[in-house]
């Protein structure tokens, strides 16, 4: 990349001596400016026709580009711009906010936010992914990658689950409770002891143990063989033999018939309505249960449907809603418990389906408040809404889409 | 009046005169109906009402016949629909251009909805004027117009372990090839001006996965894009309207879309996307990183499990695509015995550099059973290895780059299978 950099900084010096001052009058005189200008000087007409070619081939462009603002264009990022978005974190720590928490209290936030898809001990729920384990195991058949058997750098544990997490609902976390996670996902994987606190301080303490794991890509030389001179053309093998069928796996998914096929594709158009709109999605239900409970109100719905995305990595609601980790809910406002068809309901669900729970408003809220607490032991380990108008939100966007 | 009385008795048509044409096959030569079509000798209703008026379809979908080539998910792969993939038709597409519509998807948190005036891209880190641009700036930048195939690394890692899935859309669809308009990267970052120690960037898009990847210097310097339209047209929001990265010939994952922020760093991130995804575990338990680059590759399009030969015997129009990460498709060879022999295929048009090239090989076919194969030959002399030389290298624990000789067993039926052969 050097030869890059050797062409680019000689010009880029001229120009820059100007602009910069620019810049500086434009943050000393218009600080409030949300938007500071950029230097007059690039856009006088005489510099823009300096410019590479349209269409030339990008490899083909001359130095002369490489002037730094040459275009003029954009305006200068503020700096409490850049700290809202310069969010990633280094392999040595680079980027870390004060900060910290102890295993106990991941495991509280974990239970709460993540075990409904990464499970109670960061063991997987089904097609999830899997946190903990897999120690020793990535030399071995079908090896179990890991935050602890796989992942090289803290950082990257750090990092992911600041911005990414939780599924649905990124960047909500608060520092110490990225913290407290990440001490917890460690502890699941055996790798610090129950009185561990990650701080921005005892971060780079943590062994990671693939750590040493990696090589840079070696293909060229490993993979040498590939470039052959002159392939083979005739009588390459003696025999040809099937040794493996994929019809005999079978696990290709249907083709399905041409009318099947045209529903797909106009469903795919057609589920962006209920989202776009709810209030006009309510209005049906108003007209089919005439005289039974009102229209919910459109701005509830608009706000149910917010509160539902915490919902919507288990559960689907909609047109072509289907059975995921969590049976679709399409009609289950006052619908009688455990009766969606094709989904397998926990034990201690049915039991209380078969005692006659039905899922009226009052039963809804009970159970979305504290759902361990309503059924104990029920496979929906969602830690609950406990903001009563978020339930009553969600709730309404259900009877929506009832 | 000669008119035909509506779309069933011409179906009816349609199939005794398929049926007349296979039969006459035995002769040699064109084949000799027995009764006149009537497609031909009666009015059909086309041929008298009217079409469509102009405005039908202001934005035109494909007609209804072709209802059934369109992007298909495999379920069981993910656990939902919201971080996950589905295929490209690539068994019933020809040329090399594929269409928006139906090119294939892969998001980590959705495809996200982001307005024009709602974006913003920054650039910061070791620059010397961290910048934010509207994306009515990016359209004022001088701008290029390049074509490159977008392959997901993990395209055909199902069939690392043995013949899975049976179709090429589904063990060769996770890629597409777009005609892109944009400005080069490098173009942006020297509007930024980079520092001298800045080796790295690191580029993220605005969707809640946090989709980031290191790239070097060099290779952003080089050829990469920031791309506002593909084929002519806007990008979909599932391929990142109104922004996405072009990262020419390596692996999907780095073309981020939603693009939002490029930082010039002094070293990789490494990011979850670069350490815990993307790197390919090796038999001795060391894994590879940083594997950019797509092998080249081909597969045949058609004959293949989704695309039989129905037509009966002779002329067979065998065709498939190839394309190669490092350079141009310099050739390409078709196999009907699953690899002892081989003959060139015919190029559509000369390859071009890290775009997909269309492949013809005109057979005259009766009948016999076949292992299709097709081997790709890039500009840098690279050949297309066998899944048994990758194994050899790489163990049976890899997912992503299994650019591998793919088989397709055709029966005397015309019916095609995915398998393995030895």
């Amino acid at each position: 990349m050097s030869k890059y950099l050797n062409y680019i900084a000689p010009p880029a010096v001229g120009a820059l001596g100007v602009i910069g001052v620019a810049y500086m009058l434009a943050d000393q005189f218009v600080s409030d400016m949300p938007a500071p200008a950029r230097g007059v000087i690039a856009a006088s007409p005489a510099n823009a026709t300096e410019g590479p070619t349209p269409g030339a081939d990008p490899a083909g462009n001359t130095a002369e580009e490489h002037a730094a603002g040459h275009f003029g264009l954009g305006r200068t990022a503020l700096p409490e711009e850049i700290a809202a978005w310069d969010l990633d974190i280094r392999p040595d720590g680079t980027g870390l906010p004060e900060g910290s928490g102890d295993v106990w209290t991941g495991d509280e936030i974990f239970a709460d936010a993540c075990a409904v898809c990464h499970g109670d001990f960061a063991e997987g729920v089904g097609n999830w992914p899997k946190l903990a384990g897999g120690a020793d195991t990535l030399d071995h058949e079908d090896p179990l990658k890991t935050v602890g058997s796989y992942w090289p750098y803290l950082s990257t544990t750090w990092d992911y689950v600041n911005r990414s997490m939780p599924f649905g609902n990124a960047q909500t976390l608060t520092p110490d409770e990225v913290y407290a996670i990440v001490a917890y996902i460690l502890y699941s994987n055996d790798l610090v002891e129950d009185d561990f606190v990650l701080s921005h301080e005892t971060f780079l303490d943590v062994e990671m143990p693939n750590a040493d794991g990696f090589i840079v890509d070696d293909r060229d030389s490993t993979e040498a063989h590939f470039w052959a001179e002159a392939p083979c053309m005739e009588n390459c093998k003696d025999s040809v033999e099937i040794t493996m069928r994929a019809r005999v796996l079978d696990v290709t998914p249907e083709s399905g018939d041409e009318d099947a096929a045209l529903e797909e594709a106009v469903t795919e158009t057609a589920e962006i309505v209920p989202v776009a709109a709810p209030a006009e999605a309510a209005v049906p239900v108003a007209e089919t249960a005439a005289g039974a409970a009102p229209a919910p109100d459109p701005e509830l719905v608009a706000a149910g449907e917010k509160v539902f995305r915490k919902c919507s990595a288990c559960h689907q609601v909609g047109a072509d809603a289907k059975n995921r980790t969590g049976p679709l809910l399409n009609g289950i406002v006052d619908a009688p418990a455990g009766e969606v068809e094709g989904f397998k309901y926990s034990k201690p669900l049915i039991a209380a389906a078969e005692e006659g729970l039905v899922w009226d408003e009052a039963s809804l809220h009970a159970f979305l408040e504290k759902p361990k607490d309503f059924i104990a032991k029920t496979k929906m380990s969602f830690a609950g809404l406990r903001n009563e108008a978020d339930r009553d939100a969600v709730i309404a966007y259900l009877q929506a889409n009832n | 009046m000669r008119q035909s009385d509506g779309t069933g008795a011409t179906r009816r048509g349609f199939l005794k005169a398929s049926a007349a044409a296979i039969g006459g096959l035995a002769a040699a030569g064109a084949a000799r109906a027995n009764a006149a079509d009537p497609l031909i000798t009666e009015v059909q209703p086309w041929a008298s009402g009217f079409g469509d008026g102009v405005d039908a379809t202001p934005y035109g979908l494909p007609i209804e016949f072709e209802s059934d080539v369109i992007r298909r998910n495999v379920e069981w792969l993910t656990a939902d629909t919201i971080s996950s993939i589905n295929f490209t038709p690539i068994h019933a597409l020809d040329g090399t251009i594929t269409p928006q519509g139906c090119a294939f998807e892969r998001h980590h948190s959705g495809a996200i909805e982001l307005a024009k005036p709602d974006y913003r891209l920054m650039i910061n880190g070791l620059v010397d004027q961290p910048l934010i641009f509207s994306y009515e700036d990016l359209e004022r930048f001088p701008r290029v117009q390049k074509t490159f195939f977008l392959e997901c690394a993990a395209n055909t890692g199902m069939e690392w372990a043995g013949a899975q899935l049976n179709g090429a859309q589904f063990t060769h669809g996770m890629i597409h090839n777009m005609e892109y308009t944009g400005v080069t990267l490098r173009t942006l970052l020297n509007e930024a001006g980079i520092q001298p120690e800045g080796t790295w960037i690191y580029v993220e898009g605005a969707d809640a996965s946090s989709n980031g990847r290191s790239i070097p210097m060099e290779k952003a310097l080089d050829d990469c894009m920031i791309a506002f339209k593909a084929n002519g047209e806007a990008l979909r929001k599932e391929h990142g309207y109104p922004v996405r990265l072009v990262v020419p010939g390596w692996e999907g994952n780095m073309w981020v879309k939603w693009l939002r922020r490029i930082e010039v760093l002094d070293g990789p991130v490494e990011s979850r996307e670069e350490t815990s995804k993307y790197t390919d575990t090796l038999a001795d338990g060391t894994s590879r990183k940083w594997t950019w680059v797509m092998d080249a590759k081909s597969v045949v399009t058609s004959p293949s499990p989704q695309s039989p030969i129905t037509h009966g015997h002779g002329p067979l129009v065998i065709t498939g695509l190839a394309w190669s990460g490092r350079g141009a498709i310099e050739r390409v060879d078709v196999s009907l015995d699953g690899g002892k022999n081989w003959q060139t295929a015919r190029l559509a048009e000369p390859g071009k550099p890290m775009a997909l090239t269309r492949f013809y090989l005109d057979v005259d076919w009766q009948g016999e059973e076949m292992l299709l194969q097709s081997r790709a030959i890039d500009s840098t002399g690279y050949v297309q290895p066998t899944k048994t030389q990758l194994r050899d290298v790489r163990g049976l624990n890899s997912i992503y780059h299994n650019n591998c000789i793919q088989t397709w067993w055709v029966r005397p039926t015309g019916e095609a299978e995915n398998v393995e052969v030895s």
